[in-house]
């Protein structure tokens, strides 16, 4: 079970979603997960074995890497992607919930095609319609937590060159020295500025889906 | 095999659960496998190599990591993962005797054609008689690994917590030498993170088991206030009992005493889903 996997288990509710909802996963797994996979992980490979610290004290490394990375970019970012696209397995349930029950319409008498009913797209509207702007408001939830989760762990979006430690056994302060700082913080604004435009489109798609059923709701009216 | 493998057989289970099943294998496909690939497994693979202790005496590094790490965090999770979806595969081979012996009665009533066999694979199973006990019995074996492999990370580590420093006294290390674990606070993070999800899916096991412990109860009481309103066919929803009850009972008087036992015992079946759909 990996990135590969859940892109093709994320695939399937592409099918179902809005333009929007289609450049959203697209920009995920392009621009996110696979820079995420190729690149940053690279770069953060060898965060803790070129951790360096101005000290021969045994154990005063680990001790002020565990300080200052109480967990890793990585993983967070990771967390966050596995957490962002989650919702949208709400939106495929749904649908496998309303295809069964057209399903059990067309056992029970009714005249329905089954080959049809498998590949018809089904329109977002009625209940389907709150499932899906609730998991966009997930997702939007989702994406500034973990921005305020990074900005309050490591103050700001920056990765320091030198970091001073004091924990326990390093003897006094001693200078530790963190590894690739300039390409971490390149990576972590980029991470930030795609970051933001998925919640950009998810706010878009949030005002589609309200305008779109505003305008219906009027012309039902008039 | 890999977790991908683990996934497909699993996927195959998915169709004939319960919606809170499908929940269940969602979240530990997603929360718990794809975590435990994707994050967990890179915090812990310097645990060895990252190990300090503040000693240059040879060998007590290994002992003293030895000592305190009987069986690492990701061994002990891949191996609860593997535990509990298992029990789903009981699920799987009931669900495939089941659709061999339909099979085997459409060839015996003359509709053995690709169409129906086709439809025998994909109709969904109902959970009622025999099914029902093998699917109960599987929820329930899933939440007693859960729960024992809790208690196991308890006692190996207790408080769920990763310390920082250990105190290691083992030979050959010299009186007491204080030993650094490697990024304690995010293997802690991650403890608490499986744990929590460990306990969200025994909430899901609990939901499923009663959710089919009242439905049972809810179709019984349904059947004894109205006895005639049995669907019959426990076999293909397509064929009228009566019309299969004709069919079985000329191929009784025609066939062969192995013949007759199958069909007894499969006509005893059906009866007794009509029945009982919690027998």
């Amino acid at each position: 079970m990996d990135w590969g996997t859940l892109q093709a288990v994320l695939g399937g509710v592409n099918k179902h979603s809005t333009s929007i909802g289609k450049i959203w996963l697209t920009v995920l797994f392009i621009f996110r997960i696979m820079i995420l996979v190729v690149a940053a992980e690279r770069v953060w490979g060898d965060e803790q074995d070129d951790f360096v610290c101005n000290t021969l004290q045994p154990g005063c490394r680990n001790v002020c890497y565990d300080h200052f990375f109480p967990i890793s970019h990585i993983r967070l970012w990771a967390l966050q992607l596995i957490f962002v696209s989650t919702p949208a397995l709400l939106v495929a349930m749904h649908v496998a919930y309303t295809r069964h029950e057209k399903k059990r319409r067309f056992r029970n008498g009714e005249k329905i095609d089954i080959e049809e009913l498998k590949n018809e797209k089904i329109h977002i509207r009625g209940p389907l319609w709150w499932t899906y702007t609730s998991s966009i408001f997930f997702r939007i939830v989702f994406e500034a937590v973990f921005m305020y989760v990074f900005y309050y762990m490591y103050d700001g979006y920056q990765m320091p060159r030198l970091v001073k430690c004091e924990a326990w056994p390093c003897p006094n302060t001693v200078d530790c020295f963190v590894s690739r700082p300039t390409e971490k913080t390149t990576f972590t604004i980029f991470m930030l500025a795609v970051s933001g435009i998925c919640m950009m489109l998810n706010l878009a798609e949030l005002c589609y889906l309200v305008i779109k059923i505003c305008m219906k709701e009027s012309r039902k009216t008039t | 095999m890999n977790w991908a493998g683990l996934y497909t057989v699993l996927s195959g289970v998915n169709r004939h659960s319960t919606a809170i099943g499908r929940i269940w294998l969602s979240v530990i496909f997603i929360f718990r496998i794809m975590v435990l690939v994707v994050a967990a497994e890179s915090v812990w693979g310097d645990e060895k190599s990252a190990f300090t202790c503040n000693t240059q005496q040879p060998g007590c590094n290994s002992v003293c990591y030895d000592h305190f790490f009987p069986i690492s965090h990701i061994r002990l999770w891949a191996l609860q993962l593997i535990l509990v979806t298992t029990p789903a595969l009981l699920v799987a081979m009931h669900v495939a005797y089941q659709q061999h012996q339909e099979k085997k009665l459409l060839v015996l009533t003359g509709h053995g054609d690709a169409k129906h066999m086709e439809e025998v694979k994909k109709h969904k199973m109902r959970i009622a008689g025999s099914l029902w006990w093998t699917y109960v019995c599987s929820v329930v074996f899933r939440l007693l690994f859960e729960a024992v492999f809790m208690y196991i990370f308890y006692m190996l580590y207790p408080g769920y917590q990763m310390m920082r420093l250990v105190k290691c006294e083992a030979y050959p290390c010299p009186n007491t030498v204080d030993c650094f674990i490697s990024r304690p606070t995010e293997k802690t993070i991650f403890t608490v993170f499986m744990l929590v999800t460990s306990s969200v899916c025994i909430v899901l096991n609990m939901a499923e088991l009663i959710y089919l412990v009242v439905r049972a109860c809810a179709r019984r009481s349904q059947h004894n206030s109205n006895p005639s309103s049995g669907k019959g066919s426990f076999y293909g929803h397509k064929h009228s009992s009566e019309y299969k009850q004709n069919e079985i009972n000329q191929l009784l008087t025609e066939q062969d005493g192995s013949l007759k036992d199958m069909l007894r015992r499969n006509s005893g079946l059906q009866e007794k889903g009509d029945r009982c759909s919690a027998c």
